[in-house]
């Protein structure tokens, strides 16, 4: 790590990269890790098969405009039989109250 | 920011080197090879550059655009365009993924090296192989690949399509159509019974006299007595299925009198539509990734080969357990894929996930039914989830069925988005 960590700075000075430049190149070495697969990214990623549509014949909800809590309310709600539908009540019975929160927190607006 | 330059070096630096721990200690950048466009391997390259953004992924494809299976059947009653069904590979491209159109001749796990019949090589860390299927010709007598331009299977979608839809259009009035179904394991289980529906929905129209008989070496197919009721309310009695315990078992076609020879008689037909009993692409069989089973055995976590060390194998060429081979299978092995490979990489460990899949049947344009499996593994092998999936309800009402024709389309629209889109 000593080494790398060297190496960088010494590229950075030694190629007199502008700041700017330099941080590109740190968002995208951060960006690598950062989108290291989680389950629940995995998990989440699984429901864009079919919600991720966005042309006009998207009849299926997008939810990346879903809030969070909706989505763990609502796959909840399929689940346990309070909320009626056509795949979803099929689909939600295979997944956990801890599935259910990994994926939420990547799908949907968080926070809300 | 107050920071000067050389504190911002320092502390840059820092916060860089943690994603390089646990990466590879070699200076030269990873590299996935995908080869097969499909929706498994399009869908591999694409995840693997989102979990891994730095990682350099090349798709190794022959074709320039893709025509999905999903949506074939459709063409054929005129519901879509073969446009409508038709993706280029910019999406991926703009994504930093590498699209080589060209054809693998040979893969050497031993050297990690596969070979473009172009003579080009490329070295790969990791290997995904997404061939999709291959026939077995000869299983019945007569059905052939030369006969595959009069007795078309239209099972890998493109100019199949377009000759199944020609010679459908030129039926004579009140003339015979009849399907040869594959025996299990085959892509897409419910597909040879949606097409069914949508010939039925193109017959009434244009052909309303036309008869439809499938001859089926099975006794049963997925998501059956929803198909049968349908058949029987949209189309009376202009479908016929025979099954292996009534003879549905072909055993013979004689291309140039166009007469099938089923275990319960000859029938004369006007069309004949020849699936062929199926095993995993060419490919699999020449890198040796494929068992006594004609399909590549894999690891139910990862997706990891059995046979071959680095390779992965996705989709309908693999063993995936209670998993169909459908789109929406292959998708989700690739995600699972991606996420296995990046982890692997990165020295990360696996972790178990959930696998889903949906299939939608259109029966006709308003009218459709689906199936929804979702899997774990379970002592080692990818197995259902107790108590979750199953298919439409048998006693729905056509709002129900509406419905499901409508999502039947969202969920066409939202994958290949998900797959293709840019």
């Amino acid at each position: 790590m000593i080494k790398i960590t060297y190496l960088l700075i010494n590229w950075g000075l030694c190629m007199r990269v502008r700041k700017k430049a330099f941080l590109v190149m740190l968002s995208l070495l951060m960006s690598s890790s950062i989108m290291a697969a989680e389950r629940g990214q995995v998990l989440a990623d699984s429901c864009l098969s079919c919600h991720a549509g966005v042309d006009r014949n998207a009849t299926i909800i997008n939810l990346s405009q879903y809030p969070s809590s909706a989505i763990v309310s609502q796959m909840k709600a399929f689940r346990d039989g309070t909320r009626e539908g056509t795949v979803m009540t099929r689909h939600a019975k295979g997944y956990t109250d801890e599935d259910i929160a990994q994926l939420a927190k990547y799908i949907g607006i968080q926070g809300k | 920011m107050s920071m000067n330059r050389r504190q911002f070096m320092v502390a840059a630096a820092g916060a860089a080197c943690l994603p390089l721990v646990g990466c590879s200690s070699k200076s030269e950048q990873q590299h996935v090879v995908v080869v097969g466009g499909g929706f498994g391997g399009s869908a591999v390259a694409k995840y693997l550059k989102k979990y891994q953004p730095s990682l350099s992924v090349t798709l190794i494809e022959p074709k320039t655009t893709h025509v999905t299976c999903p949506g074939s059947n459709w063409h054929l009653a005129d519901l879509v365009s073969m446009e409508q069904i038709t993706f280029t590979y910019e999406g991926l491209k703009k994504r930093g993924i590498r699209v080589i159109h060209d054809s693998v001749t040979a893969i050497d796990d031993q050297k990690h090296q596969v070979t473009l019949a172009s003579g080009q090589t490329l070295v790969f860390n990791k290997l995904v192989v997404s061939p999709g299927i291959d026939f077995n010709w000869g299983a019945i007598e007569g059905v052939t690949q030369e006969n595959a331009d009069k007795i078309p299977h239209a099972w890998q979608a493109g100019p199949q399509t377009l000759l199944l839809k020609k010679q459908i259009e030129n039926m004579k009035q009140g003339g015979t159509f009849v399907m040869i179904a594959p025996p299990n394991p085959y892509r897409c289980p419910p597909g040879p019974y949606e097409r069914v529906g949508m010939v039925a929905q193109y017959f009434k129209k244009h052909n309303p006299k036309a008869k439809i008989i499938v001859l089926d070496p099975k006794d049963k197919f997925s998501k059956q007595g929803l198909f049968a009721q349908a058949w029987q309310d949209l189309y009376d009695d202009m479908v016929e299925w025979t099954g292996l315990n009534d003879g549905g078992k072909v055993t013979k076609v004689d291309v140039s009198s166009m007469t099938v020879y089923a275990e319960a008689g000859e029938i004369q037909a006007d069309v004949i539509n020849a699936i062929p009993p199926q095993k995993a692409g060419a490919l699999a069989f020449t890198a040796g990734l494929t068992d006594g089973t004609g399909f590549c055995p894999v690891n139910p976590t990862t997706f990891e080969s059995t046979l071959k060390k680095d390779i992965y194998v996705i989709g309908d060429a693999a063993v995936a357990g209670a998993m169909p081979k459908s789109a929406h299978s292959a998708v989700s092995h690739a995600k699972m894929t991606a996420a296995a490979i990046v982890n692997a990489l990165t020295g990360k460990d696996d972790f178990p996930t959930i696998n889903a899949n949906t299939c939608y049947s259109l029966v006709s344009d308003n009218y459709a039914i689906s199936i929804v499996g979702v899997y774990s593994v379970q002592e080692g092998k990818i197995a259902e989830i107790k108590g979750a999936g199953g298919v439409s309800p048998a006693k729905a009402d056509s709002d129900f069925r509406a419905m499901e024709a409508v999502y039947a389309k969202g969920w066409y629209s939202s994958i290949t988005q998900d797959v293709w889109g840019s």
